[in-house]
C-alpha cells in the first residue's frame, strides 16, 4: 500500500474500495463511457465533422431540409439530415456539443476556485469576512440558480455595446453560471474547514508554531477538498443545463455560434413544419450528456459517502 | 430450562473480500432473573452477539449458524413480524446513546404508550397511567409533568433512565443492555448502573449487559462471558473469571487495568492488538499475543488452557536499546518547579444576537471554564488533573500550550512568562514543551505521511538539519516508541488505533521536550492497548525525565500515572493532594464522590451509593461553592459564599467549608435525586 | 420566538432592501434612462429638463430612496419598449404565472412525497429501481426539451392538446382565470405537466435520501427493538421526521417553480410574468427588469419567512429554542 512510484499508485488505486465499487456500478461505467466518447467528439469536432456548417459558401440550398439519411428522401452526405439553412445537422451538433461542454467546464472551474477560496477563508478567518461572504452566500441560495444567472446575464448584456454581445456570449455565459454556483462551494468548504479547524492534528500543528497560512494551505486544504470532486462532477450537469437553458431562451449563444441549446431552440421554431431531426438530435445528445454526468455524479457521492455504504 | 440458549452462533458479513465471520461458535446460556455480563475490546463481537439475539443485525450482517431459543423455543429463524412480536414484549433493548435514542419529535409519553399498547392490550387511559408509573419507577420528578415533554428537555442521565423505562414498559424477561452507560458521566453512570439493575432484580427480569468496562461487570453481573476476535474466551461466575481467570487473554486483560492502591511500576502488557476481521489467526484467535503459546494453539481453538500459572514473559522490555540512544541529561528529578500557573482564569462570553438582548434585556453571560487555578508541576513529575465533563481540565491544557488566551492570571514556564504568547513562540521556550492529544484518529493528518508528521516539529523550529540526518531521527524516534523505521512511508489510516498514539507520542517527543501535556491520551483506546501506551509514557518519565500534566476522567488510571492529583470541578481546583494522601485520606466532598464512582474489581460487593444529580449547566453553576446542591455536608455558608484553597494536614490543598468547620464527612442519602436539568 | 420573529422579518426587510438597491443600481446605470425616454434627435435642453424630471441629478442616496418609495407603491416607471406602466404590465400577466405554478406545486407534492416514501422504504423493489433510474432522468432532461417533446406528440402527431397560449379565460375583477373553461383546462396541462416534472423528481429524490436517512437513526432502531408495528416506525416516527426538512424543501422549490416557469412560458408561449421578463431581458427593458426582480423577490422573501415560522411550529426542538433555527434542514 505505501509504495511511492507511480505503478505501485496505479496498483493500489485498481484495488481501492472506489474502483471496485465503480466496476460494479454498470451503469456508472456505461455513463463513463458515452461521456468520453462526447468528450472524444467535442474535442475533435474540427477533424470528426463531414461539414463545416459555418462556411456559408459550401452550403448548398437545395439541400436544405433534408430528413436523416435513413428515411425517405435522405441523402448518405447528410447523415442526420439538414436545416432549413442545408447546414448538416451531424456538424452542427458536434461543433455545439463543443461549445457547451467548453461552457460547461469553464464555469464549474471558475466556480469551484472562487468557491474553494471563499470558503477556505471565511472558514478559517472568520469575522467580518466570514459574515460578508456567508451572507452573500445566503441571498444568493435562497434565490433559484437559473434566475441568478439570467440576472446577471441580463446586467452584463446590458453594460456591453450590441456589437460585441455576440462575441463575448461565452465569456458571458461562464461568468453568469459560475458566479451563480459558486455558493455551494463555498457553502460545503466553510463547513468542512470549520470541522477540520477543530481537529486535533491543526492543533497539534498549531501547539509547535506553524503559521495560520501553512495551516490552512497544507493541513486544512488537502482535507477539504474530496466533497469539491463530487460537488463539481454533480455540478457540471447543472452547468451544461444552465447553459442550454439560457441560450433556449435566446440570451446565450447567438446563432452564428451555436451551443446545443442554441440549435434546439432554432430548431423548436420549425417544429411545426415537421422537421423534428433538426431538434431531437441536438436534445437527445444534451440529455445523453447530462445523464451520463449525473449518473457519475451520483454514483461518486455514495461511493466517497461511507454513511451510505 | 435456561430462559435464553444460544447455540454455536455465527455472525456473517459478506464483502466483496469474501464473507467474514464477525462472531464464532458462541454458545452460552442465561437463567430467569440473571444479570449476564459480555466483556470484550472493541472489535470482539460483543455488541454483535447483542443484535443477534434481539433479531437486529444490521444488513448485511446475517446468522450463518447456530440457535437462538427463548424458553426452548428458536426465535433466529422466525418471519419478522413474528420476531417484531418478540421484541419490546419478551426481549428488550438498551442501546449506548441516550441523545440518540428518543425519537425527538414525540413526547417521551407518546412514546411510552404506544410501546405498552403495541404489547400490552390495554385502554388509552390506562397506557397512560402505567406509563406515568413507569417514568417514576425509573426515577423522573414530577412524572406527569415530564410526560408531555419532549426528549430535549431531559439531561442525558434523565433521557437514559427514559430508555430504560421504554425498554421495560412491556415487562419483557431479557433485556439486552448494549454499553448503557458509555456515554454518559462517571457520577451518572453509577446511577444507571444501579437503577438497572434494581428494576430487573424487582422484576425477575434477565440481563445480558455487554461493556468493555471490566469494573461494572465486576459490580453488577453474576456471571460473565470474556469475547476475544469474534470467540468466547471464557465464560464464568464473575469472581472466578476475574479473579482466577483461566484464559491467558482474560488474565492480561485483568492485568492491564490500572487499579486504586499501591502503585505499580508498570501495567501488565498484551503485547499487539486484536486481529482485524479479515485476517483472524488459525487455531486460538489469541495465539500470536498469548505468552503461554504452544503448537497446539495454532490448530485447534483452545477451550480453556490447563496451566494457570502466571507468565513473566508478559513485561519484558524490548526496546532498551533505542532507550539508550536518547539524550538523558535531565534524568535526574529535582523539585524546583517547572510549570507554574497562577489565578488562571479562561471566560467565554456567550454574547446573544443583538436583538435579543434589546428585547429581552438580557445581561451579557459567560461560561467560567476555568475560574482562578493555582498549580505547580515540578520538574520529572506528573500532576494530573481529574474531573467531569465541562470541569475545565482540558481548557488549563489549551490554555498551557498557547491555544488559548487566558482571561487572567499567569503562566511560567521555567520562569518565564508564557501567559500571553501565542502557540509555539517563543520558539525557545515551546519547543521544550509539547502535548499528546486525546483522539489517535484525529490527531495525525490523514493525508500526510506518518514521517512527516514527526519530522512537522523538527522542521518548524529549524532542528531537522539534513534530510538525511532528519530521516535517522525519525526512524530512531519511531523505534523507540516501539514502532518500524519503515512504518515512516505509511499514511496513518493504516494503523491500530495504538500505534497511531505511538506516532503521536513520537511526533510530541521529537524537539527533545522536557514537559508532556497529555490530554485525555488513553480514554480512546482499549484497556490493553491503553496498557501498553501507559507503559510506554512511565518509561519516557524514567528514561527522559519528562514532567506530564495528565489529564483524564479515570481515576485508576490517573492513580497509576500521577504523583500529584487535582480534583476540578466547573473550573475550580476543589481539591490537590499527593496522589496517595488523595486516594487514601479524600477531604473534599467532591473528590470522595469521584472516588466512590470507581467500580470495584476487588467484588467486595460493597454497597456504592451513587452519586446524586448531575453536573449542572456551567452558564450559570450555583452561587457559593459550586458543589452545594450535590453536597450531602452543605450548610448556608456554602450556598453563598465560595471557599478558598488552604492547606491541608495531608500536604495537599482543599477548597471546602466543611473540611475547614471539621464537619465530618456524612453518608449521601439514599434515594437523593436531584432534577438538575439542562436547561433547554 | 417573539424575538425569533422579529429577527426573521427584520432579515426579511434587509434583504428585500439589498434586492431593491440591486434593481435600483440596474435602473439608474444599465444604460441611459433619458436616452429610452427621449427620441433619438432630442436637443440637449429636452434632455436637460428630462433629466431634471427625473431627478437624475440628486444625490445617490436620494435617489435610491425615492425608487424604494414608489417601488413600496408599485411604481416603476414606464416600461422602455412598450411605453407603458410596468405594475399594469405585470399585474395583467399576474394570474396566468400564479395559476400554472399553483397547479404545478400541486402536482409535484401529491405526486413527488408518496413515490419517495416507496423508493424509501423499498429501495430494492424493481418498481423503486425503476423510478429511481426514471427521476434521473427527470433531472437530466433540460425542461425545454421536455416541454418540445410534449409538444411533438400531444400537439404536433396526435392534435389532442394545444401547443401554445391560454385558451379562453374568464374575468373576475382584474383576475383573469382559466380554470373555468375547457379550452383553459385542456391549455394548461401541457404546461403543467413540464413545469412539475422536474420539481416531482427533485421532491421524489430528496423524500427518498431523506427518509433513508432517518430509517438508519438510532431511534428507530430503538423502535424496532420496542417490538412496534413497521406501519408505526415507517408512518408514525420515520415520515414525521422526513416531512420536517420537507417543508423546507417546498418553499425553496415554490421559487424554483417560479423561475422555471419562465422556460415553460417561453416554450408554450404562455402570457405569463416569465415571458414578459425574458422578452425585457432580451431587449434591455430595464424597468421590467427590476420590477420583476424585486416582485419575485418578494414572492421569495415571504415564502422564505413562512417557511421558517412554520418549521418553529412544527419542530419541538426549535420551538423551545428558535436560535437554532439557522441549522434548517441539516
Amino acid at each position: 500500500m505505501s509504495d511511492t512510484s507511480f505503478t505501485g499508485r496505479l496498483r493500489s488505486f485498481a484495488d481501492s474500495d472506489l474502483f471496485y465499487s465503480f466496476r460494479r456500478s454498470k451503469t456508472t461505467v456505461i455513463a463513463s463511457i458515452a461521456l468520453a466518447l462526447l468528450v472524444f467528439l467535442a474535442v475533435f469536432a474540427p477533424v470528426i465533422s463531414p461539414h463545416n456548417p459555418f462556411d456559408i459558401a459550401g452550403l448548398n440550398l437545395l439541400d436544405s431540409e433534408l430528413p436523416p439519411s435513413w428515411q425517405e428522401g435522405g441523402n448518405p452526405a447528410y447523415l442526420l439530415g439538414t436545416d432549413t439553412q442545408a447546414r448538416d445537422v451531424l456538424s452542427s451538433l458536434l461543433y455545439g456539443l463543443r461549445i457547451s461542454l467548453l461552457v460547461g467546464f469553464a464555469s464549474v472551474i471558475l466556480a469551484a476556485v472562487l468557491g474553494v477560496f471563499l470558503g477556505l477563508v471565511g472558514g478559517f478567518v472568520g469575522g467580518i469576512a466570514d459574515a460578508i461572504i456567508m451572507r452573500i452566500a445566503d441571498v444568493l441560495l435562497s434565490f433559484p440558480a437559473i434566475l441568478v444567472a439570467l440576472l446577471i446575464n441580463g446586467v452584463m448584456r446590458g453594460i456591453l455595446p450590441a456589437n460585441q454581445q455576440d462575441s463575448a456570449a461565452i465569456v458571458v455565459l461562464v461568468l453568469s453560471i459560475g458566479l451563480t454556483n459558486w455558493v455551494q462551494y463555498a457553502r460545503t468548504v466553510r463547513g468542512s474547514t470549520l470541522v477540520e479547524r477543530q481537529r486535533e492534528y491543526v492543533q497539534a500543528a498549531r501547539t509547535i508554531g506553524v503559521g495560520p497560512l501553512r495551516i490552512m494551505l497544507t493541513h486544512i486544504m488537502p482535507n477539504v477538498l474530496g466533497p469539491v470532486l463530487v460537488l463539481a462532477t454533480i455540478n457540471l450537469g447543472m452547468a451544461v443545463l444552465t447553459e442550454a437553458t439560457l441560450s433556449f431562451l435566446g440570451v446565450g449563444m447567438p446563432a452564428t455560434q451555436p451551443s446545443l441549446g442554441t440549435l434546439i431552440r432554432v430548431g423548436n421554431e420549425y417544429l411545426f413544419s415537421g422537421i423534428w431531426w433538426v431538434v431531437i438530435f441536438p436534445s437527445a445528445t444534451l440529455a445523453v450528456l447530462v445523464l451520463a454526468v449525473n449518473l457519475i455524479g451520483d454514483w461518486l457521492r455514495d461511493a466517497l459517502n461511507p454513511k451510505l455504504r | 430450562m435456561a430462559l435464553l440458549e444460544v447455540e454455536n452462533l455465527k455472525v456473517e458479513f459478506p464483502t466483496r473480500k469474501g464473507v467474514l465471520t464477525a462472531v464464532d461458535s458462541v454458545s452460552f446460556s442465561v437463567e430467569q432473573g440473571e444479570i449476564l455480563g459480555v466483556v470484550g475490546e472493541s472489535g470482539a463481537g460483543k455488541s454483535m452477539t447483542g443484535a443477534a439475539v434481539i433479531g437486529l443485525l444490521e444488513p448485511p450482517g446475517r446468522i450463518g449458524g447456530g440457535q437462538i431459543r427463548l424458553d426452548g423455543k428458536r426465535i433466529d429463524n422466525l418471519p419478522p413480524s413474528e420476531m417484531r412480536k418478540v421484541r419490546g414484549r419478551h426481549i428488550g433493548a438498551i442501546f449506548q446513546d441516550p441523545l440518540t435514542s428518543l425519537n425527538p419529535l414525540f413526547t417521551v409519553g407518546e412514546q411510552l404508550v404506544e410501546t405498552i399498547r403495541t404489547h400490552l392490550p390495554m385502554s388509552a387511559a390506562d397506557a397512560r397511567k402505567r406509563a406515568i408509573e413507569w417514568l417514576a419507577e425509573v426515577g423522573i420528578p414530577a412524572p406527569d409533568k415530564r410526560f408531555d415533554q419532549y426528549p430535549h428537555q431531559f439531561s442525558g442521565g434523565m433521557r437514559q433512565r427514559v430508555v430504560i423505562a421504554l425498554a421495560l414498559c412491556a415487562e419483557p424477561r431479557l433485556i439486552i443492555a448494549d454499553e448503557p452507560t458509555t456515554a454518559l458521566d462517571v457520577s451518572v453512570q453509577a446511577q444507571i448502573i444501579a437503577l438497572l439493575k434494581r428494576v430487573c432484580r424487582e422484576r425477575n427480569a434477565a440481563v445480558i449487559l455487554v461493556t468493555h468496562d471490566m469494573g461494572v461487570i465486576a459490580e453488577t453481573a453474576d456471571r460473565v462471558a470474556v469475547m476475544y476476535a469474534g470467540r468466547l474466551a471464557e465464560i464464568g461466575p464473575v469472581a472466578q473469571v476475574l479473579q482466577k481467570p483461566s484464559h491467558p487473554y482474560t488474565a492480561g486483560l485483568m492485568g492491564s487495568i490500572p487499579r486504586i492502591g499501591p502503585r505499580p511500576d508498570r501495567l501488565i502488557q498484551i503485547e499487539g492488538s486484536m486481529p482485524r476481521l479479515t485476517d483472524i489467526p488459525k487455531g486460538c484467535a489469541f495465539n500470536p499475543r498469548c505468552p503461554k503459546v504452544f503448537a497446539n494453539c495454532h490448530h485447534n481453538p483452545a477451550r480453556t488452557a490447563a496451566d494457570r500459572r502466571w507468565c513473566g514473559r508478559l513485561s519484558a522490555l524490548r526496546r532498551g536499546d533505542a532507550m539508550n540512544a536518547m539524550p538523558t541529561s535531565l534524568k535526574t528529578a529535582d523539585n524546583r518547579t517547572l510549570l507554574s500557573v497562577k489565578g488562571l482564569k479562561k471566560h467565554f462570553a456567550m454574547t446573544k444576537p443583538f436583538l435579543n438582548r434589546l428585547i429581552e434585556k438580557e445581561e451579557p453571560q459567560s461560561v467560567k471554564a476555568v475560574d482562578g487555578l493555582d498549580l505547580d508541576i515540578p520538574r520529572g513529575q506528573t500532576l494530573s488533573l481529574v474531573g467531569e465533563s465541562g470541569c475545565g481540565k482540558s481548557t488549563v491544557a489549551r490554555l498551557i500550550m498557547g491555544l488559548s488566551t487566558p482571561s487572567g492570571g499567569n503562566i511560567t514556564f521555567d520562569g518565564i512568562d508564557i501567559s500571553r504568547a501565542p502557540a509555539g513562540s517563543p520558539a525557545a521556550v515551546r519547543q521544550r514543551m509539547q502535548m499528546i492529544f486525546q483522539d489517535p484518529y484525529a490527531s495525525l493528518n490523514p493525508r500526510w505521511r506518518v514521517r512527516d508528521i514527526i519530522a512537522e516539529p523538527l522542521r518548524t523550529y529549524g532542528l531537522s538539519g539534513s534530510r538525511e540526518e532528519e530521516r535517522r531521527e525519525v526512524d530512531r524516534l519511531l523505534e523507540f516508541v516501539g514502532l518500524n523505521a519503515k512504518d515512516g512511508d505509511k499514511f496513518p489510516h493504516e494503523f491500530s488505533g495504538g500505534q497511531r498514539q505511538r506516532i503521536s507520542i513520537a511526533r510530541a517527543i521529537s524537539t527533545k521536550p522536557e514537559f508532556l501535556v497529555c490530554d485525555e491520551p488513553t480514554s480512546a483506546l482499549d484497556v490493553s492497548v491503553q496498557a501498553q501506551i501507559l507503559n510506554l509514557m512511565r518509561e519516557m518519565q524514567r528514561e527522559l525525565g519528562l514532567t506530564y500534566l495528565f489529564i483524564s476522567h479515570d481515576l485508576a488510571v490517573v492513580n497509576f500515572m500521577s504523583d500529584w492529583i487535582g480534583v476540578m470541578y466547573l473550573g475550580r481546583l476543589v481539591e490537590v493532594a499527593p496522589a496517595a494522601e488523595l486516594f487514601n485520606n479524600p477531604q473534599h466532598p467532591y473528590t470522595r464522590l469521584l472516588l466512590d464512582t470507581i467500580p470495584d474489581l476487588g467484588m467486595s460487593k460493597r454497597d456504592r451509593t451513587p452519586a446524586a444529580g448531575e453536573v449542572p449547566n456551567p452558564i450559570s453553576p450555583p452561587p457559593g461553592c459550586h458543589f452545594n446542591p450535590r453536597c450531602p455536608l452543605a450548610n448556608d455558608r456554602c450556598r453563598s459564599e465560595a471557599p478558598v484553597l488552604r492547606a491541608y494536614a495531608n500536604g495537599g490543598r482543599v477548597s471546602c467549608h466543611a473540611a475547614e468547620e471539621g464537619r465530618g464527612p456524612a453518608i449521601v442519602p439514599a434515594g437523593m435525586e436531584h432534577s438538575t436539568q439542562t436547561a433547554p | 420566538m417573539f424575538v425569533f420573529l422579529v429577527r426573521r422579518l427584520f432579515q426579511a426587510v434587509m434583504v428585500m432592501l439589498a434586492v431593491a438597491f440591486i434593481a435600483f443600481l440596474m435602473f439608474r446605470y444599465l444604460g441611459d434612462p433619458v436616452n429610452n425616454i427621449v427620441s433619438q434627435d432630442a436637443t440637449q435642453e429636452q434632455r436637460e429638463e428630462v433629466r431634471q424630471r427625473l431627478h437624475l441629478d440628486d444625490p445617490m442616496i436620494m435617489q435610491y430612496g425615492r425608487f424604494v418609495a414608489n417601488a413600496a407603491q408599485g411604481d416603476f416607471g414606464m416600461s422602455y419598449r412598450n411605453s407603458r406602466p410596468v405594475s399594469a404590465l405585470l399585474a395583467e400577466r399576474l394570474p396566468a404565472t400564479a395559476e400554472l405554478v399553483l397547479v404545478a406545486a400541486l402536482l409535484s407534492l401529491v405526486l413527488g412525497i408518496p413515490l419517495g416514501i416507496y423508493t424509501a422504504l423499498k429501495p430494492r423493489g424493481i418498481l423503486s429501481q425503476g423510478l429511481q433510474i426514471l427521476s434521473l432522468i427527470g433531472i437530466s432532461l433540460p425542461t425545454f426539451v421536455t416541454g418540445i417533446l410534449l409538444i411533438l406528440i400531444f400537439s404536433v402527431w396526435l392534435g389532442w392538446l394545444p401547443s401554445f397560449g391560454r385558451g379562453e379565460v374568464i374575468d373576475i375583477g382584474w383576475w383573469s382565470t382559466g380554470f373555468l373553461t375547457l379550452s383553459g383546462i385542456k391549455a394548461l396541462i401541457l404546461p403543467s405537466f413540464m413545469l412539475c416534472l422536474f420539481q416531482l423528481t427533485l421532491i421524489m429524490r430528496l423524500v427518498r435520501a431523506e427518509m433513508m436517512e432517518v430509517l438508519r437513526a438510532d431511534y428507530i432502531k430503538f423502535a424496532k427493538a420496542r417490538g412496534l408495528r413497521n406501519k408505526t416506525i415507517h408512518f408514525r416516527h420515520a415520515l414525521k421526521n422526513t416531512l420536517i426538512p420537507v417543508v423546507t424543501i417546498f418553499g425553496l422549490q415554490l421559487g424554483g417553480l417560479i423561475a422555471f416557469a419562465i422556460i415553460t412560458e417561453t416554450v408554450f408561449q404562455w402570457p405569463g410574468m416569465g415571458a414578459l421578463f425574458i422578452q425585457a431581458v432580451n431587449f434591455t427593458d430595464v424597468p421590467v427588469m427590476a420590477a420583476y426582480l424585486v416582485m419575485v423577490s418578494l414572492i421569495f422573501v415571504i415564502i422564505n419567512t413562512s417557511v421558517d415560522l412554520l418549521y418553529n411550529v412544527i419542530d419541538p426542538r426549535l420551538r423551545a429554542d428558535p436560535t437554532r433555527a439557522s441549522g434548517r434542514g441539516a
